[in-house]
């Protein structure tokens, strides 16, 4: 599993923010486009794509997208 | 594991009771984004609300007598009666008790209450279909009513909740038939979800007190006692897109049904982003699903039986049909059944 990857399949859940303000260090909860619903759908995109769990935890207790990568990693 | 083939049962009707007040979400004080987002994402454009002296059992009683009526089933040979709801009458005694009173059933009935929410439907016709199955024609008829008035235990002023949830009772009317293939089943828990929908106090764990009273705020437009209905929608999200697909495959795989025999796949009515991601896991065509969510909500236990009634009232009273039907929450609880319907009586949808 892949860091650049993982950010590219994080970006594309979002529709008006445009994908050069994903980084490993993006705090995804403050970007403007950031709500309850993009929230499932990033842990659909886990579910998709990976084939792990995110649970609602999980999304509360990170910041950045590498923190969720790591919890993604981690459950593969 | 938890697979059940039981033979000898057949499905002969389904009513469905809703209040008749109609709460638009179009009117819910959100912002316009948020609402614009509740309507098209999770699909809830307005739900059914009972009032302050209507219960969920109040709702399944008059969906019964109706049934009954237009089965021209003999109430003397109704003897068994199961009513699924976490929203009772009492707290003791049993509710289903009650209703067999009310409904004028034989002291000789097999009468009994299930907790279950979600799942509660399936649950409620693996229960009821051994029972019947288990006489051997000696249950002959039977009714499984199942229903909750969530209203009564969510908060309004909890966005995550409120708007989502609707009230609705129902009845599916089974009968013994020997050499009938019946109903099979895949069902399943996991309790390590159970904080994930709950409501807090009010039972033994943590009894009533005046602090279960209190409304607390946690974010805009999520307030709520410890007397409301609790929901941890990732958890619940993350949850479902894997168990629900998960489990019509188990079943399917288990019982080897054909796929595209199939005529519908009834979904409970989670929300629609929800519900959208199990149909294309499963590679499941729209016409197949049916919804009634846009004008009913999740009414927890009912949404099964009510979107059949809803939406698929025609061919269920005209033609023999296959179904799969697939519910999941609270508990958490989740489950899978098959059954055929062949012409059934299916009365318009009740008001009450």
């Amino acid at each position: 599993m892949e860091l650049d990857k993982f950010i590219q399949h994080f970006a594309a859940q979002f529709e008006d923010t445009d994908a050069s303000q994903f980084t490993a260090e993006t705090r995804y909860k403050e970007l403007a486009e950031w709500s309850s619903l993009m929230a499932l759908s990033i842990i659909g995109m886990v579910d998709e794509e990976y084939e792990a769990k995110v649970k609602g935890d999980d999304i509360r207790n990170t910041q950045t997208i590498k923190d969720l990568y790591e919890i993604v990693k981690s459950r593969m | 594991m938890a697979y059940l083939s039981i033979p000898n049962v057949v499905v002969r009707g389904i009513a469905v009771c809703v209040p008749p007040f109609i709460d638009e979400n179009s009117n819910y004080p959100i912002s316009e984004e948020d609402r614009i987002k509740l309507i098209s994402t999770v699909g809830v454009a307005r739900k059914r609300v009972a009032d302050d002296s209507t219960c969920a059992s109040d709702l399944c009683f008059n969906a019964a007598e109706k049934l009954i009526e237009e089965l021209s089933w003999d109430k003397k040979e109704i003897d068994c009666l199961i009513f699924v709801t976490q929203t009772p009458d009492y707290i003791l005694p049993a509710t289903s008790c009650i209703l067999q009173d009310r409904l004028g059933l034989s002291t000789e009935c097999y009468t009994m209450d299930i907790s279950l929410g979600c799942s509660g439907w399936v649950y409620g016709m693996s229960t009821i279909a051994s029972i019947v199955a288990s006489g051997f024609g000696n249950i002959r008829k039977a009714l499984l009513l199942v229903g909750d008035t969530m209203s009564k235990i969510t908060s309004k002023e909890d966005k995550s909740t409120w708007p989502l949830f609707g009230d609705a009772g129902t009845v599916t009317a089974i009968e013994y038939v020997a050499g009938n293939e019946g109903f099979k089943f895949h069902l399943a828990t996991d309790g390590d979800g159970a904080d994930s929908i709950i409501i807090k106090d009010g039972g033994y764990r943590n009894p009533f007190s005046g602090d279960s009273l209190k409304l607390q705020k946690f974010e805009e437009g999520i307030a709520r006692t410890n007397l409301s209905c609790y929901l941890d929608g990732m958890n619940v999200f993350s949850f479902a897109i894997s168990k629900g697909p998960q489990s019509v495959n188990k079943l399917i795989e288990k019982y080897s049904i054909d796929k595209d025999s199939v005529d519908y796949f009834t979904f409970h009515q989670a929300n629609l982003f929800l519900n959208e991601k199990i149909r294309n896991k499963l590679k499941l065509e729209p016409e197949k699903v049916p919804y009634s969510l846009e004008n009913f909500g999740n009414t927890s236990s009912a949404t099964i039986p009510l979107t059949m009634v809803t939406e698929l009232r025609e061919a269920l009273t005209s033609k023999k049909l296959n179904h799969i039907g697939c519910a999941f929450g609270v508990g958490l609880s989740w489950g899978s059944v098959y059954f055929s319907t062949d012409k059934i009586v299916c009365p318009e949808l009740i008001e009450y």
